[in-house]
């Protein structure tokens, strides 16, 4: 084939609107996010907001839209470009009593400042120097053609620093539970929000108060033949996938980790030990991505369970590209999740 | 002009019992930390000695200028022991630090100085340089938010002064008119480094000139202007006058390490900064102006080396850590940092 005719015009990527479950309901995910922040803020006058954009701009989303305005400025704070600075501060302030949230602009921003989450907050408790119960949030994920630098998914570089905590909601109910949860958690915790769902996903959410535990994995989809575990917005891709194996009738297990560090192991291994075969999916570049310790601790601890090798679906080991026929080969997508799961059912 | 008692009460505002607390507070420096070298040759300190031989000057001047019943917390690096002591933290408990023991505020996860009480007013810092200026800026930024009258200082040196983290956060500090003093320690060398291959700048207090500080430059080893300089940053802090830069010219008379003999460093001009010893200096100052006698001087060394003594052999008692400690109290919720040390 010339590369000529291995041109294609672009096709609506695996994780569109028409394959997300339309849950109804009236609260996008974006909106759980700021009722979030809201009634955090409302409840309890150490919560305070920082970051670039996020007061008299309501964020570059508008995540925080309207909260200036309930709040005023003291408490929704605008500031100069400086990730090192913003994350900084919030430190200092948890120190002080304080409960930060400060925004990254786009979730890769969070590079600039990994020296002050990895070597301060995530190690302020062990040396002696009190805990820091920040969180740090901002918008993650790829789909949106972003590109290499409003695209990232950076949990893995994260997940090797003991004293952090990093969560990705991929539902409005996961997502207000979770950053409540942050909120209130004693340690620092990496909120990672994908900026593909904010205005794509809804669902009714509960009038009164309600956090969802850090570190505990819900089973989205029950299933007998095989296990896909994954996370964040990949949860819908692994749904589509399962409805179509169905029809062959192929009964898959979707697991929604929804915390990543620390991760529901017991619920994972449960799961595996039901189904015999696991697929770990995540939209991080593949090698040493959080899949590949997920697979470890599957090999380590429920060998004797497997039927088949563990396959991990991730994006290519390559920056996020912008055109969207490049994009679409990079990422996981619905194809190369149903081709693994047929590879292990056949194995 | 002629250094009076009375003119320096004048002058500076230091009472005699402040002016002698302050010698107290150098000569506890300098022989805790040649005690410590004595320790490091007996193998029972285990890490780096980073010395502050030669500018304990102006660790002790500016902490002297805060006020900690008012809730000032300074931010010190390796070389302001001295900070930490006017802050009010105790030898043994330096000491235990470098020691690794078990009882030690940081239960011999961290080194030297590495230590942190709010109550007292003293921040542990962390060895990535510039760090603590972002860190700082939060604390003052909370302190405000509470309501708090507290002033911030943190340490940085000329080295330091090349980072990332000193681009953003005197500037951020700044924007947000936060009560934050930082005290750029200009002491000739960063490890090999001198300052002339981090910087072309002459005057490194210019550099406040960009972020829109107010920038000062003092001679560190001289300790009543040092102080004065402090506590003129310090007050415009407090007033709402927003961040200083305060840069202290010192030099750095032991290599970066005790492992680093200094050998890039000129004999001559480590014979010229001899000369001007900032110990020496004020000692010679509270005995001119009449201050102090030089009995006094010898009382206050006596208590020294009596508080050094007991400190060592209390630090020497403590017991080294539980090996399985390890695995605890990196999270909340397993209880370590509840148990007693």
């Amino acid at each position: 084939m010339s590369r000529d005719s291995a041109r294609r015009d672009s096709e609506t990527i695996d994780m569109s609107e028409n394959l997300i479950p339309k849950a109804g309901g009236d609260t996008f995910y974006i909106d759980a996010i700021r009722q979030a922040m809201r009634e955090e803020m409302l409840v309890d006058p150490r919560v305070f907001l920082i970051g670039e954009d996020v007061g008299a701009f309501g964020g570059a989303f508008k995540t925080s839209s309207g909260l200036i305005d309930e709040f005023g400025p003291g408490r929704v704070i605008d500031t100069p470009i400086s990730e090192v600075a913003i994350t900084g501060a919030a430190c200092g302030a948890a120190l002080m009593g304080m409960r930060p949230i400060a925004e990254m602009q786009f979730i890769n921003f969070i590079t600039v400042t990994f020296d002050m989450l990895s070597s301060f907050a995530a190690t302020s408790r062990y040396r002696g120097n009190g805990g820091c119960p920040i969180v740090v949030r901002g918008p993650a994920g790829g789909g949106v053609r972003g590109g290499p630098f409003h695209s990232g998914n950076p949990e893995a570089y994260f997940f090797n620093i003991p004293g952090l905590k990093i969560v990705y909601p991929g539902t409005a109910y996961d997502a207000k539970g979770l950053l409540k949860a942050a909120i209130r958690d004693e340690d620092p915790v990496l909120f990672l929000e994908h900026k593909f769902l904010y205005r794509r996903v809804k669902e009714d959410l509960p009038a009164d108060d309600f956090v969802v535990p850090i570190g505990k994995a819900k089973v989205r989809r029950e299933g007998r033949d095989l296990t896909i575990i994954t996370y964040g917005a990949m949860i819908y891709l692994a749904e589509e996938a399962a409805e179509e194996l169905a029809k062959d009738g192929v009964s898959v297990e979707v697991l929604d980790m929804r915390s990543i560090l620390p991760f529901d192991e017991e619920t994972m291994l449960e799961s595996v030990a039901k189904t015999n075969r696991a697929i770990v999916l995540y939209e991080a570049p593949l090698t040493g991505g959080v899949g590949a310790e997920f697979s470890a601790r599957i090999a380590e601890k429920a060998f004797d369970w497997l039927d088949a090798p563990i396959k991990r679906v991730a994006s290519l080991d390559t920056p996020t590209p912008y055109a969207p026929q490049l994009e679409d080969f990079h990422r996981p997508s619905k194809a190369k999740l149903i081709a693994a799961a047929k590879e292990l059912l056949r194995y | 002009m002629t250094l009076t008692a009375a003119s320096i009460e004048a002058g500076y505002g230091l009472s005699r019992e402040r002016l002698l607390q302050i010698e107290y507070h150098l000569r506890l420096t300098r022989s805790l930390e040649e005690r410590i070298v004595s320790l490091f040759r007996q193998s029972k300190v285990i890490g780096g000695i980073y010395r502050s031989l030669g500018q304990e000057g102006e660790s002790v001047a500016c902490a002297t200028a805060l006020d900690f019943a008012q809730g000032d917390i300074v931010s010190p690096l390796i070389r302001n022991m001295g900070s930490l002591l006017v802050a009010g933290a105790r030898p043994v408990e330096i000491l235990r630090q470098y020691m690794a023991k078990g009882n030690s505020l940081s239960r011999g996860r961290e080194l030297n100085i590495h230590i942190k009480d709010f109550a007292r007013g003293f921040m542990g810092p962390v060895s990535p340089l510039g760090a603590m200026i972002p860190v700082m800026a939060g604390v003052t930024l909370a302190g405000r938010m509470q309501g708090k009258n507290m002033v911030g200082m943190v340490h940085i040196g000329d080295g330091g002064a090349s980072t990332g983290a000193f681009a953003e956060g005197p500037n951020f500090a700044t924007v947000m008119k936060l009560p934050l003093v930082i005290v750029l320690e200009n002491n000739g060398y960063a490890y090999s480094t001198p300052t002339v291959k981090q910087t072309l700048a002459t005057r490194l207090a210019d550099r406040a000139l960009g972020v829109g500080a107010t920038g000062e430059t003092v001679d560190g080893n001289d300790v009543l202007a040092t102080y004065a300089a402090a506590k003129r940053a310090v007050d415009r802090a407090r007033g709402g006058g927003g961040v200083t830069l305060l840069e202290v010219v010192t030099f750095r008379m032991k290599g970066h390490a005790e492992h680093d003999n200094q050998s890039y460093v000129p004999k001559e001009l480590i014979e010229e900064w001899k000369q001007k010893d900032p110990v020496d200096r004020y000692e010679r100052a509270i005995l001119e102006s009449g201050v102090a006698t030089a009995d006094d001087l010898a009382s206050i060394q006596a208590s020294v080396k009596h508080e050094l003594d007991e400190a060592v052999d209390e630090a020497e008692r403590s017991l080294a850590p539980i090996a399985e400690d390890a695995a605890r109290g990196v999270y909340h919720g397993d209880g370590f940092w509840d148990e007693p040390r």
